[in-house]
């Protein structure tokens, strides 16, 4: 009788244990497959039901078993070839467009991307949306205030300027018509007396003087400015051979940048794509477009397209890609602005060293998490309050990026 | 003995005082103009710029840059079309691959970036080279990017496509074979089974075919004394080493697998109860070669007395071990009876080697070691190394009938007979001779451009191959980069040739499938991944050859003499440039040979009492002639060589190879004799030496610096004292202060410096550093270091960040002329690497103006290239004088024809690292690119780097691994348990009484000789 209770009672917590344990993964597997999904899916397929390259997926777990899921993801001509009819209408009915094939996903990963499917179509898209914006709002003032504030600043002054003169001008006409005599005036034109003041002027050796050290103060500011100038092309934005934008893809579309920029996570380069990455979904969207069939050409040619480089840093700085986005948690627009509003992309930042050394001295090492820096921090925290700075840790030495 | 304070010397020049010497000594960067020289005058004073012209330029500088400054140029992007899948812009990927260069391999790992091989380093996967790589297959890389090698194929010297070479050739081919014409394909020797067989399928199509394999330097002697097989041989378990001749560290077979063996024997610790034992190396030899440097006893003999050396050898252990002696062998020679004494007290842990390539001199050699019980330890006949299968006298009778008019059709598989055989001018002769005939050489070099068709064969990184470097020990060779020329793999074109299917990839995978893996796709990829298989655990054998002592003693007693008085040719092989096959490679020729320190030439080589004798000194030309043979050389006299001989290596005297090469010293192989059937490095009749009058400078990089009277730069012992006492030979300085004397690190105006993170260090064992110099060619090809040229070197401004430092040592004082010559005569030899210290009291940091170099918080001493503007006080303050200047821009400067002036040759350079431009200073960074990476790996991980995860490029190229290198901080580290463990032992700063305290530590040499009686 007891050890039947037992039972009882072991049946009911392992029960419950159960639940906890699937619940768990469950929030667990959508969190992944949500990553997944931007990653490998969101570029031809929606969460909603519509339709981009492929059908939106919303409701696909009911439309389909999942078995069949896996087996499509793993390898869609295979499903098609056996004849699946459910397989080749679908086939059909994209004009016989393939599906790229991921043979490499488990199927705790299909079904996790499915569960974030799921998910995002119970609580409208609302979620996403939210993390981002605050963010956004941040880094963009900062980026245009300068020049912006500067170009209105000089033209108000231009114009107070041009109205004062008109104004002296006009006094200057009137205090002489009262003070000359009408006689003479008519004699002498006014273009004959303003010379003669002119030449009275151009001769008074003070005024000489500070013309002169005017315009070589002025000139000096210039050449300065212009000096350290030199190399520094904040604001470029050059004409690029294909028309991409920007906008379309990474701000309508929130195509992840990492889709199209491989690399960025794990490699020093950020990576201009190659064509057969535009050719996943180009091969199927916006064909006619000639824009696109510039892709189709150098692909058929042989030859690569030559995009114009925005972002030069000079050969004798190293710049890593992965120590900033991986390892420092940065987004990408901390340097590159919004590049999801720029139709043609422009350089943001002004790339010196000053900028990058200024950026190391105020930010915070991105240690949470990261046995790496433990003992970095722990030492840090021995005799400091403020947190650890990239700076405190080597961050402003030369052979960090000169080597 | 604690406070030890021997005299070394770098040079004769040093010991003697030469005016030249004392002249350059204070002089730091030697900026004087050539007198001979025009082209170095040129490049050398910058004297020939006036005022006005400085003034014009000055204009014209300023005009240029601003209006360059107008306008950036519009850089481009270009990414992939069609990215393969594999690839990752600016992520390295490496693959598994085989180096072989005629007989020499090494299993690698290919670095590649973008799809372009940048580096090569040793695959531990591998059993049989475990890892190490000789500097030559470091080089090979740049070989890659050679732009003088064929771009295509060739017939009658024209350039054709390889359909119509197919088809002429064929065609021809078929005529030959028709009629029963001989057909004879020359080939160095060929370690892979597959292409073997490949040559095989060739020979059934054409019948009359035969494949004779040479090698530039045989091994010949060896096979015959054990019936046509090398035996393995493992010097790991060899407590007395002697070798006649064999410079198996440098030289000899397989260098770097055997300099590993030996190190192992070699090593030594402090600790209590550590190991304390070594094992005693002999060397017998002519040369000082970079073997006998490493010895612990040595002694010289002509090279008319080697085989009588043999004998006498063998006579004193058959009197220990009561074995029947053979007759002659009467021919004096220091420390031989010790030698044999220790050669039967160790038995069954005993080896002895021999260089000679005569058959009759290897046959007594495996009787002695029949002796001393080498067979089935030290030396293993069950599994026999293929390195040198080349046949002498197979080779010796084909360039003899081909004389004759016998052959009728020859396919030379990339040798270079020609050049490279003593008969080679015979061969010169007879080839246009011969009906039809094919090269597969990568140029048309000396023997390629007498040949009707040349087959170009591509690259070995651009290859499919395999290799078998030790029965039952398999390999792969992968390619690393499509082709850069259209070339194609000789194996495809033999395939082609005999009518089969010419892809040899799939030919390769059939055959290793059927005869060697056996498992399926599965097998092959995991094979393919490692790059090796080596399905023979390994058996022993301890039979050991019959030899007919009797019959081999008579043949040697009449081809050497114990007592000739004239002067002796001995030809041998130099570490870097090796046979000469990679001559057109500048990284190669700019490699300063271990012991004599000359780059970019070969010498007369004589000992300092011959040159007194001929009334010679160094750089004299002389016009040396033996066998009608005359070339004409400059002197280098090399202490320790023997007396009456003149030493001149091999591998220079190209014609026909490139730039680099190309009349680059002068051909030493037609001075090869035929003794016993076999070449060997020998000429002991009829050799002239007569003075031209005339005389040549030669680069060599040695004495470029000074010492500057410190007073220990080098530290050594001998075991028996070290035994006793660890800090035995030890020298530690002294100052005298108010407070009395203390130690001279205790004196310190600075604060130190606080590492929290890393404190990267380096250990260097002068113990196991056998001089080979494999870090200085790793090293430039990690860190884009540039190749300067014969003429800079002589201007003392050699690039290198890594130099091996060689010390001749005697106790003789300057003064004690009798006891000087005696030191030139046997000197004893250290070698030192020499990098930057890393210093925590840097000299150079503190008295550079603009900060150009800075300490970081990882103990490196930082050098910023951008912010140098090349004042050149660093290097004037640096104690180990490791600073280098680039006086010029050596890229893209034909001054500078070299690699880095084509666009093929850049290709090699490493894009983590900048090129340095004109006027800035430059030195070990410590390989900062690889700890950066390193560091980052572990980041993205979230973890600490593991110990021995970042290697520095020396580090990791040490065969012998004498440089340790690592995380100071980290306890567990291998540096770090190795300087607790020598803190109070071997381990010693370099020059440290002047406490600049150096992140690199350095470890007593300890040499395995008898205590000095006192």
């Amino acid at each position: 009788m007891l050890s039947k209770k037992i039972t009882l009672v072991k049946f009911l917590f392992s029960f419950l244990f159960l639940i906890a344990a699937t619940t768990a993964t469950f929030a667990q597997d959508a969190a992944e497959g949500e990553t997944l999904f931007k990653n490998n899916c969101a570029a031809c397929h929606a969460s909603t039901d519509e339709v981009l390259v492929g059908p939106g997926l919303k409701g696909i777990s009911e439309r389909r078993p999942i078995e069949w899921i896996v087996k499509w993801v793993h390898n869609p001509q295979a499903v098609i070839a056996s004849g699946d009819k459910y397989a080749n209408d679908l086939y059909n009915k994209f004009n016989k467009a393939a599906m790229t094939p991921y043979p490499n996903f488990s199927e705790d990963q299909i079904k996790g991307i499915i569960a974030y499917i799921d998910a995002s179509n119970a609580a409208p898209a609302a979620a996403p949306a939210a993390g981002a914006a605050p963010a956004e709002g941040a880094a963009a003032p900062a980026a245009q205030s300068s020049g912006g504030m500067m170009e209105v600043l000089l033209l108000g002054l231009l114009i107070i300027m041009v109205l004062v003169l008109i104004a002296l001008l006009s006094i200057v006409n009137t205090l002489g018509k009262i003070t000359q005599d009408p006689a003479a005036a008519a004699e002498t034109p006014l273009m004959q007396r303003i010379s003669a003041n002119l030449k009275e002027l151009a001769a008074n050796s003070a005024v000489k003087t500070g013309i002169l050290v005017l315009a070589l103060l002025l000139g000096g500011k210039a050449t300065i400015d212009a000096a350290y100038g030199v190399g520094i092309h904040q604001g470029y934005a050059p004409e690029q051979p294909i028309k991409f934008s920007h906008k379309l893809h990474a701000g309508q579309y929130q195509i992840n940048c990492n889709y199209c920029h491989t690399g960025v996570y794990s490699g020093k380069g950020g990576n201009v794509p190659s064509a057969n990455i535009c050719m996943n979904c180009h091969n199927a969207i916006k064909r006619e477009s000639p824009e696109i069939q510039k892709i189709y050409t150098a692909l058929e040619n042989d030859e690569p397209i030559q995009w114009v480089r925005v972002h030069n840093l000079p050969d004798l700085a190293y710049f890593n890609h992965s120590q900033h986005t991986n390892v420092g948690g940065l987004e990408c627009k901390n340097c590159h602005g919004e590049i999801e509003k720029m139709e043609v992309v422009e350089q943001r930042s002004s790339l010196t060293m000053g900028w990058c050394i200024d950026c190391h001295r105020q930010t915070d090492v991105n240690a949470k998490g990261n046995a790496y820096y433990d003992k970095l921090v722990e030492i840090h925290n021995k005799d400091s309050k403020t947190p650890l700075k990239v700076q405190n840790i080597g961050g402003l030495e030369c052979s960090k990026c000169h080597y | 003995m604690e406070n030890s304070n021997k005299r070394y010397w770098k040079g004769i020049e040093e010991l003697t005082n030469e005016p030249s010497f004392v002249k350059n000594v204070h002089n730091e960067f030697g900026n004087m103009p050539s007198e001979n020289d025009s082209k170095g005058d040129a490049l050398v004073d910058g004297s020939g710029t006036h005022r006005r012209d400085f003034l014009k330029m000055l204009g014209f500088g300023v005009a240029a840059v601003s209006l360059a400054a107008c306008e950036a140029p519009v850089k481009k992007t270009i990414p992939y079309l069609n990215k393969p899948e594999d690839v990752e812009p600016t992520i390295a990927n490496w693959y598994a691959s085989t180096y072989t260069d005629g007989g020499d391999y090494a299993s690698i790992l290919v670095k590649t970036r973008e799809g372009r091989p940048i580096k090569i380093e040793g695959n531990k996967l591998s059993s049989v080279s475990k890892g190490t790589l000789s500097g030559r297959a470091h080089a090979s890389v740049l070989s890659l990017y050679d732009n003088e090698k064929l771009k295509g194929p060739q017939a009658a010297g024209k350039a054709t496509d390889w359909a119509s070479l197919d088809k002429e050739f064929t065609a021809k081919l078929a005529a030959v074979a028709a009629k029963g014409g001989q057909i004879r394909i020359i080939s160095n020797t060929i370690l892979s089974p597959t292409t073997k067989k490949v040559i095989a399928e060739f020979a059934a199509k054409y019948p009359t075919t035969q494949h004779i394999s040479y090698d530039a330097n045989p091994a010949y002697g060896l096979t015959q004394a054990h019936g046509g097989i090398l035996p393995s041989i493992d010097f790991s378990k060899a407590k007395t080493i002697v070798s006649l001749g064999a410079d198996f560290l440098g030289s000899w077979i397989a260098p770097t697998e055997f300099a590993a063996q030996w190190a192992l024997t070699r090593r030594v610790s402090s600790e209590k109860g550590g190991k304390k034992e070594m094992s005693r190396h002999y060397q017998f030899e002519t040369i000082l070669s970079n073997t006998g440097a490493n010895a612990d006893y040595r002694a010289t003999y002509k090279p008319s007395q080697e085989g009588l050396v043999a004998v006498a050898l063998y006579n004193a252990v058959a009197k220990l071990t009561g074995a029947a002696s053979a007759a002659g062998g009467s021919v004096k020679i220091d420390h031989l009876d010790k030698a044999a004494k220790d050669l039967v007290a160790s038995k069954g842990a005993s080896i002895v080697v021999a260089g000679s390539n005569d058959p009759e001199v290897q046959k007594i050699v495996a009787a002695t070691n029949a002796l001393v019980g080498a067979y089935g330890t030290t030396l293993n006949t069950a599994i026999p190394m293929n390195y040198r299968q080349g046949n002498d006298m197979a080779m010796a009778n084909f360039i003899k009938e081909a004389g004759a008019g016998k052959i009728s059709a020859v396919i030379v598989y990339n040798a270079n007979p020609v050049y490279n055989h003593p008969m080679g001018a015979a061969l010169a002769a007879a080839l246009p001779k011969v009906e039809l005939s094919l090269a597969t050489n990568d140029r048309a070099d000396e023997t390629a451009s007498l040949c009707q068709f040349i087959a170009p064969d591509s690259h070995y990184l651009e290859s499919w191959n395999d290799a078998e470097p030790k029965a039952g020990f398999y390999s792969l060779t992968q390619p690393a980069i499509s082709t850069i020329f259209k070339t194609r793999q000789a194996q495809s074109s033999f395939l082609t040739w005999a009518g089969l299917a010419s892809d040899y990839q799939a030919y390769l995978e059939r055959n290793w499938e059927s005869t060697i893996l056996k498992g399926g796709k599965v097998a092959w990829n995991s094979a393919l991944h490692n790059g090796v298989f080596e399905p023979n655990a390994g058996s022993i054998s301890a039979a050991s050859p019959s030899v007919d002592v009797a019959s081999a003693a008579s043949a040697i007693s009449k081809s050497y003499t114990a007592s000739s008085t004239g002067l002796e040719i001995a030809v041998y092989e130099k570490v870097g440039l090796g046979t000469g096959s990679q001559a057109n490679n500048p990284w190669l020729q700019e490699f300063p040979e271990p012991v004599s320190k000359a780059c970019w030439d070969n010498y007369a080589s004589i000992s300092q009492p011959t040159a007194t004798k001929l009334n010679l000194k160094q750089g004299d030309l002389v016009k040396v002639g033996a066998k009608g043979y005359e070339v004409t050389l400059p002197v280098l006299v090399q202490p320790g060589q023997a007396k009456d001989t003149v030493a001149i290596a091999i591998g220079y005297g190209r014609t026909k190879a490139g730039k680099s090469a190309d009349g680059v010293g002068v051909n030493a192989y037609p001075f090869i004799s035929e003794i016993n059937g076999a070449c060997v490095g020998i000429c002991t009749q009829g050799v002239s030496v007569a003075p031209t009058g005339e005389t040549k400078e030669i680069a060599q990089t040695q004495t470029h610096n000074t010492v500057m009277a410190r007073e220990a730069v080098v530290q050594e012992t001998v075991l028996a004292d070290f035994v006793k006492n660890a800090k035995a030979g030890s020298f530690t300085p002294r100052v005298k202060t108010s407070e009395g004397e203390k130690d001279a690190t205790d004196l310190t105006l600075w604060n130190g410096h606080e590492y929290n993170n890393h404190a990267w260090g380096m250990v260097i064992d002068l113990n196991t550093c056998t001089g080979c110099s494999a870090c200085v060619i790793s090293c430039s090809a990690e860190n884009n270091v540039p190749v300067v040229g014969r003429q800079e070197v002589i201007n003392r401004r050699e690039m290198h960040w890594m130099r091996i430092d060689r010390y001749y040592s005697s106790d003789a004082e300057v003064e004690d002329l009798k006891g000087l010559e005696v030191a030139s005569d046997n000197p004893e030899v250290i070698f030192q690497p020499m990098l930057c210290q890393h210093c925590n009291n840097a000299p150079c940091e503190t008295v550079c103006p603009v900060l150009a170099t800075t300490h970081s918080t990882e103990g490196l001493n930082q050098m910023t290239y951008n912010r140098c503007i090349g004042t050149r006080y660093c290097a004037n303050n640096c104690p180990y004088k490791v600073r280098r200047f680039n006086w010029f821009r050596y890229f893209q400067t034909d001054d500078f024809d070299f690699h880095f002036n084509n666009d093929l040759g850049r290709m090699v350079i490493n894009p983590d690292v900048t090129v340095r431009s004109r006027g800035v200073m430059e030195k070990c960074s410590m390989c900062v690119q690889r700890i950066q990476e390193g560091k980052l790996t572990a980041k993205k991980e979230k973890r600490r780097p593991v110990d021995g995860e970042i290697q520095v490029a020396c580090a990791q190229s040490c065969p012998t691994n004498a440089i340790t290198f690592g995380d100071m901080n980290d306890p567990a580290s291998e540096i770090s348990k190795l300087l607790l463990v020598e803190k109070e032992g071997r381990a010693f700063h370099v020059i440290e009484e002047i406490n600049v305290k150096p992140n690199i530590s350095y470890l007593k040499k300890v040499r395995n000789k008898d205590a000095k009686k006192a």
